[in-house]
């Protein structure tokens, strides 16, 4: 038996391995530029030769020096030289471009052409390594619970009245369960049959202490689905007023069962971010006032308990009396009614209904509006200073009929096609945060901060890594250097992997690299002693080689296995920044097996293996 | 380079009995600093609000703490942050305060900017006293969980007896580390933390290696009692032990020097536990390994995996 030989395709494995590396960590090494990026509200939006000349005469008038302008996917990306220039640039070309445009903060990066071809992207930078605001919102899912619960009690009566179920008493108990009783066994029975058709969202178990009582218990299924519906709207509703903030690298991620992170890096404006993230929107419906002319009212008037709007390009006259609120919305889907027409389905909770109900009874056949209302803010420049207008925006967004008087459970129809129900549905769903959100941690990080902390943390992994590998070579000589390469090998593994796994860098996760870097030498030094030991017991170099390999793999594995347990926990403990550390620490620990175990021992068998050797390099 | 020309040959657990009465004395007179000073615990578990600001030349930290007084924030704690020119001012939660009150955060910043004109904020960090108590609640279920979890590992792979040796020893190494943040009053926040977490997992690195060792040995040497094969363990991987423990500590030392003070907690922390992690898997996971009656037995069921261990 030959020792100390790869098979080919290992060798194979290896370069291959490497050079993807390189290729994955290389974009990397292209700077990036402060830069703000132009994009229309929506795809109707003229992103052309106009706007490239307003986005120029803005710059020019007020003196900000830029880079280059680029066009590609219908945005336009200004690179600036300085946060200075790109901050100002944003502050000035919002109110220039107008509020069909949007104007975000981006951090461009230069990566050529054919590394983007390959989805080659540089590691994202954390807050911490480039400034800007993290908010950690607590959402009050428990509020909407209960609110559902509510609607769900008032379906239920509503439900077995109409069917005729006698019952005598209806109680919420607790944040999931409902308590009917009733007088006979008979009614109970029926109410049974008929409430696991139809409420199929409970469980419905006869009370075992009490058989005239019935107990529906909302299902753990359903209460999960429940709570995620919520978080997943409040985070649409929360990534549509993002992107009015103008960034567009900005993070909003559910963290545990009720929370959400927002990251907005560049952000420098702590309090207009946070009134646009708290801001609400709801929804509102008013019925359509008929008997006027609208056209008559164009010219300012409007009749008395009335108010003007435009829908579809045409006037509008609604009466001021709000029939229904958004926030008695408890969820809408889109559909096809009964005559097969686009629809949403539309189910209300937690009061508000019994108005509704009253009114639509007195007006079936009359047209009724569904209007959406904003509190908008546009920054604005006031004697070259930035301030925020605020402003509050109505608009009409559906207009129906009324077939019949709605219930808990209706639907709107009368829309044109099924784009326009899904859109609407959305915006029932979405228009208004879910529920009502805390901001309960807040972080800013200015950009000057941010380089500092970037600089200082490369020149400690630089400094460190130096040490080591100066301190290698000179103890092991050339399996030091060997031991050395692997470890540079190790540093591109971990970015390349970072990068591909769209990560994002922070100060902590630098802090895992220079870890992971004591740790990967930890395993040559763990071979290396074993061969220096096999060699001074007497054992020839190839055997020593082979040796000091086969057994310190298991040793390794073994020490990694605890550290990965380690970094499983803290990675479970859910915050941020100690997450992206755990991320790096796992990365390291298995591109460091990878490399200082098949890395080095591809070198060394290549050097020394399958011939004769008297001499082994390796500080003895 | 070598350290050692030859395998040494020292008695390491001859002196097991003065490294159990060091280890014993540090250990105590931790949780006596622990119970005394407390821990200055961080804002990411008190919750409050740090304001990192900057000034153009040195600033005398008492005059800034008088100008804060005067404007009212009576409570404020600051502390040089780094350099002479910067300067960390945290105010804890009001007391009885909910999250909501944290909503005010600008205005508490934007006041203090009236009294020190000069200073540039750098970093503002806001956490509701909620948030920070549940993340230490957690964080101290973390660390049971990671002892429990690497102890579950170790008797799984070796034997109960080590499990117990080296648990004892992850222990002792977490709670040295927080009796000397908890002495010289150093703050300890989350990302500090996340280094009692790692120096467990870096201690047991060193704590398996010599385990291994002990395995082979009681193996190889039939006729030798258990307490030289533990010493042997510990003597043939000895340079291995120094070279990985100084070039780890080479690492976080310039991390600590060159870092930044956002990392100096953490590198701090690692220091510590870098120096007694590698004591304590020498003399603590060794010694009560030996104390608990470790015996050849003990390691005969997995020797069969080890057939394939010869060349």
């Amino acid at each position: 038996m030959v020792l100390n030989r790869y098979p080919w395709w290992k060798n194979l494995l290896v370069i291959l391995i490497t050079l993807i590396a390189f290729l994955y960590a290389a974009p990397n090494l292209f700077s990036t530029d402060p830069a703000v990026q132009i994009t229309g509200v929506n795809a109707s939006i003229p992103v052309n030769e106009n706007t490239l000349g307003a986005i120029k005469d803005a710059l020019t008038e007020n003196s900000i020096p830029y880079k280059q302008i680029q066009f590609e996917n219908n945005k336009f990306l200004v690179r600036f030289n300085t946060t200075d220039d790109q901050l100002k640039a944003k502050d000035h070309l919002q109110p220039v471009l107008g509020n069909n445009y949007l104007v975000a903060l981006n951090l461009a990066p230069a990566t050529p052409e054919w590394l983007k071809a390959l989805n080659a992207v540089p590691m994202k930078l954390g807050l911490d390594l480039r400034g800007g605001v993290h908010f950690l919102l607590q959402v009050d899912v428990d509020s909407v619970l209960k609110q559902r619960m509510e609607g769900d009690l008032n379906n239920v009566s509503q439900a077995l009245r109409s069917e005729h179920i006698r019952y005598s008493d209806l109680a919420r108990q607790g944040s999931d369960t409902v308590v009917l009783q009733f007088r006979n066994a008979d009614e109970l029975t029926q109410a049974n049959a008929f409430l696991s058709s139809h409420f199929y969202d409970f469980l419905w178990t006869q009370d075992p202490r009490n058989n005239l009582s019935l107990v529906g218990t909302l299902s753990p299924a359903a209460l999960q689905l429940a709570r995620q519906d919520t978080l997943e709207q409040a985070m649409n509703t929360l990534r549509n007023r993002v992107n009015e903030l103008g960034v567009s690298e900005a993070v909003v991620q559910q963290q545990g069962g009720s929370r959400i992170v927002v990251d907005l890096p560049g952000i420098q404006d702590t309090t207009q971010a946070k009134n646009i993230l708290g801001k609400t929107a709801t929804l509102e419906f008013h019925m359509v006032d008929s008997e006027h002319d609208p056209r008559n009212a164009l010219g300012g008037i409007a009749p008395a308990g009335d108010k003007l709007f435009s829908y579809n390009n045409e006037p509008i006259l609604l009466k001021n009396e709000i029939v229904l609120r958004g926030s008695s919305i408890t969820s809408a889907t889109s559909g096809f009614g009964d005559d097969g027409r686009p629809s949403v389905n539309v189910r209300l909770g937690g009061g508000g209904e019994s108005l509704f109900t009253r009114v639509t009874a007195e007006s079936i056949g009359k047209p009724m509006a569904v209007v959406y209302v904003e509190v908008k803010s546009t920054p604005k420049i006031v004697d070259g200073k930035s301030t925020i207008d605020y402003v509050t925006e109505q608009r009409v967004i559906s207009v129906a009929t009324i077939q019949s008087a709605l219930g808990n459970n209706f639907q709107i129809t009368g829309l044109a096609n099924a784009e326009e129900s899904r859109t609407l549905a959305l915006l029932l769903r979405a228009g208004a945060l879910p529920a009502p959100v805390t901001i309960i941690e807040e972080r800013e990080v200015g950009p000057s901060l941010g380089k500092q902390n970037i600089d200082k943390g490369v020149l400690s992994v630089e400094v460190g890594f130096i040490l080591v590998v100066i301190f290698m070579a000179f103890y092991y000589n050339l399996l030091g250097i060997i031991a050395d390469i692997a470890l540079g090998m190790n540093l591109v593994l971990i970015v390349a992997i970072l990068s591909l796994l769209g990560a994002t860098l922070t100060l902590p996760g630098i802090a895992g690299i220079v870890l992971t870097v004591g740790m990967a030498v930890d395993a040559n030094v763990l071979i290396f002693e074993r061969i220096r030991e096999e060699i001074r017991n007497g054992v020839g170099i190839q055997a020593s080689i082979n040796a000091g390999y086969e057994r310190a793999v298991m040793t390794i594995i073994d020490a990694n296995v605890t550290t990965l347990i380690v970094a499983i926990v803290l990675f479970s403990l859910g915050s941020g920044t100690v997450k992206n550390f755990a991320v790096t620490l796992t990365i390291g620990l298995f591109t460091s097996m990878f490399t200082s175990i098949i890395g080095t021992r591809a070198i060394v068998n290549a050097i020394y293996g399958a011939k004769p050797v008297k001499k082994i390099s390796i500080g003895i | 380079m070598e350290f050692f020309k030859q395998n040494t040959k020292i008695n390491f657990m001859a002196q097991r009995k003065w490294a159990a009465m060091v280890s014993a004395i540090l250990f105590i007179a931790s949780i006596i600093s622990f119970t005394v000073y407390g821990l200055n615990w961080g804002l990411d578990f008190t919750g409050g609000t740090e304001v990192q600001m900057s000034f153009p030349t040195a600033v005398d930290l008492n005059q800034v703490r008088d100008k804060l007084q005067n404007a009212g924030f009576k409570e404020a704690v600051v502390i040089s942050y780094g350099t002479s020119k910067d300067v960390l001012v945290s105010l804890a939660p009001k007391k009885g305060a909910n999250d909501k009150d944290m909503n005010n955060k600008d205005e508490v910043v934007s006041q203090m900017m009236q009294v020190l004109p000069e200073a540039k904020v750098q970093q503002v960090d806001s956490i509701g006293a909620s948030v920070g108590q549940e993340l230490a609640t957690k964080g101290a279920l973390a660390i049971v969980v990671a002892l429990l979890g690497t102890m579950i590992y170790i008797a799984f792979r070796f034997d109960f007896r080590f499990a117990i040796g080296s648990t004892v020893a992850l222990i002792h190494d977490p709670v040295l580390i927080m009796g000397v943040f908890s002495f010289f009053h150093i703050e300890f926040n989350l990302i500090g933390l996340a280094a009692v977490l790692t120096v467990i997992g870096y201690s047991l690195n060193d704590t398996i290696v010599i385990y291994d060792r002990i395995r082979e040995n009681f193996r190889k040497m039939r006729k030798a009692a258990p307490i030289e094969v533990v010493n042997q363990a510990i003597n043939q991987t000895l340079s291995r032990t120094i070279m990985t423990s100084m070039l780890t500590l080479v690492v976080v030392l310039a991390l600590f020097f060159l870092g930044g003070a956002m990392l100096h907690g953490f590198a701090l922390a690692l220091i510590i536990g870098i120096i007694v992690g590698t004591y304590s898997s020498i003399y603590v996971a060794g010694s009560l390994t030996l104390a608990l009656g470790l015996t050849r037995q003990h390691l005969l069921p997995v020797a069969k995996e080890l057939l394939d261990d010869r060349p």
